[in-house]
């Protein structure tokens, strides 16, 4: 029986359950507040849904749209299609399309909601600064976030907090509780308290979420090349000029900075804010998971 | 992938499927006859080598393997993606032996655990009118196509459809058209 090299990270799986456990958890609580309030928590479920939907069903043109990035046919960026050609093959996975977005901001994201319909895009900052093997290793990156299907799974996550996000400022306007006018300055209060407290808690949640996914990612980058080590060059290349550029126009694009290469903020170690709430792990987490994967490659 | 798998964010790494190989000879029986394509007895098989120590020492026996026997030595070249072709020649051009060769390859490879590793494998053909014609293996897949490579960058898709549809009945023809990736100037074709 042939062994394998190329296994899972059980840590990382085990932390990517609690995540999701636990915004399951406060899904059902959320629910059950709606329902203990009896008002019409159909439609607020059912148009929080409905808006979910269109952005994850048109999520690759509202990317593509937003980072002013155009698709490639294999004849306007033959090594780039040539290299993600071979990468699919290795993975044996649908080749999804090739974007390129006119930036000198060295980054890249995939996006789209199934495999074939998803997009990949790098900007031109990206292929200036890289070489092949770190290009490669930002590509197969990408295609492992196409492959777990991130799109999907984090716009399911991101349900609560946006059902909360919407649900505080219904309260806030007073209009959800329109007939319970004797009780209404209390319940009002608790709605939007723990509307709130819903919402930091999720968002808090949906971030750890995307720093697993993008560590998953990694790994499956690392795993498909065979060159953990090109991949970290690539992420200090570019998280290290990153920091120097303004972060504005990054963050403004929320669901893009959601599956971008590299955000760009980096955090140190330990608990701060600014570690709870990044959408990406630090880069010393991130190096650190790649020596260990080169580590087990070259093990004898 | 399952599911959990795209829950988990994980992927479990496509394992190589390594017997049809062993068809390529008697469709090229089938090519000869029909198309007078002749093999060349040259193969190549592609696959990414990793970093680290583990991989140089497969590749080392691998080589040895091969070189074991008397036939002309097996040639290492780099690709410009980062792949390394392992090109294997028998003289007289001997397509069966050039086969068992690969699939060597492919063993140790996966025995070593390098399964995942492998790309793809080709062999190549002539014909009298000096037009090159290769079938390239998709190890994941499981699938072959042809590749008729015509200058810089040209291919001939004429002659790739009329061989799909020749070789239909022999071996596993890839299907999806978009996963006939071009292998231009790949070693030993």
């Amino acid at each position: 029986m042939a062994r394998t090299r190329f296994g899972t990270d059980r840590g990382l799986v085990t932390r990517m359950t609690a995540t999701l456990f636990g915004l399951g958890l406060l899904y059902v609580i959320l629910a059950a507040l709606l329902y203990a309030l009896g008002f019409s928590a159909v439609f607020v479920i059912g148009l929080t849904g409905a808006m979910l939907l269109a952005q994850w069903w048109f999520s690759d043109s509202l990317a593509l749209a937003a980072m002013r990035a155009v698709v490639v046919e294999p004849a306007q960026a033959p090594q780039l299609h040539a290299m993600v050609d071979r990468l699919c093959a290795m993975a044996d996975m649908d080749k999804p399309r090739i974007g390129i977005a006119d930036s000198d901001v060295p980054n890249a994201f995939a996006t789209g909601r199934t495999p074939k319909r998803s997009v990949v895009v790098v900007t031109t900052g990206l292929l200036r600064r890289l070489d092949q093997e770190e290009l490669e290793g930002v590509l197969a990156h990408e295609l492992s976030h196409v492959a777990h299907r991130d799109v999907t799974v984090m716009t399911v996550a991101s349900f609560t907090a946006i059902l909360a996000g919407f649900m505080a400022r219904s309260a806030m306007w007073g209009s959800v509780l329109r007939d319970r006018r004797d009780q209404t300055a209390v319940v009002f209060l608790v709605v939007m308290l723990v509307s709130f407290l819903v919402y930091f808690i999720s968002f808090v949640l949906i971030r750890a979420l995307s720093r697993y996914r993008e560590l998953g990612a990694d790994r499956g980058g690392a795993l498909l090349t065979g060159r953990p080590s090109a991949l970290a060059r690539a992420l200090q290349k570019i998280t290290g000029e990153m920091g120097r550029i303004p972060t504005r126009d990054i963050r403004q694009m929320e669901p893009v900075s959601a599956f971008a290469f590299a955000p760009a903020l980096t955090g140190g170690r330990g608990i701060s804010l600014e570690s709870i709430l990044s959408t990406h792990p630090p880069l010393e987490r991130r190096l650190e998971q790649l020596a260990r994967i080169s580590a087990e490659i070259g093990e004898r | 992938m399952g599911f959990l798998d795209a829950v988990m964010g994980r992927r479990q790494p496509a394992k190589p499927n390594l017997d049809a190989l062993f068809a390529v000879p008697s469709a090229a029986i089938t090519l000869q006859v029909s198309m007078d394509m002749q093999p060349t007895g040259r193969g190549s098989v592609a696959f990414r080598a990793p970093e680290g120590r583990a991989f140089a020492d497969v590749e080392e026996q691998v080589r040895a393997l091969l070189d074991a026997d008397a036939g002309p030595p097996v040639e290492v070249a780099a690709d410009g993606f980062g792949f390394t072709w392992l090109v294997v020649r028998t003289e007289p051009a001997d397509l069966a032996a050039a086969v068992t060769d690969l699939h060597a390859v492919n063993t140790c490879l996966v025995e070593a655990g390098f399964g995942p590793q492998l790309l793809c494998s080709q062999v190549s053909f002539r014909d009298p009118n000096d037009r090159v014609l290769a079938l390239v293996y998709l190890y994941k897949r499981g699938t072959f196509y042809p590749f008729a490579p015509t200058g810089v960058e040209q291919r001939d898709n004429i002659l790739e459809l009329q061989v799909r549809d020749l070789l239909l009945r022999e071996l596993p023809v890839e299907q999806d058209l978009s996963r006939w990736f071009a292998v231009w100037s790949a070693p030993g074709l």
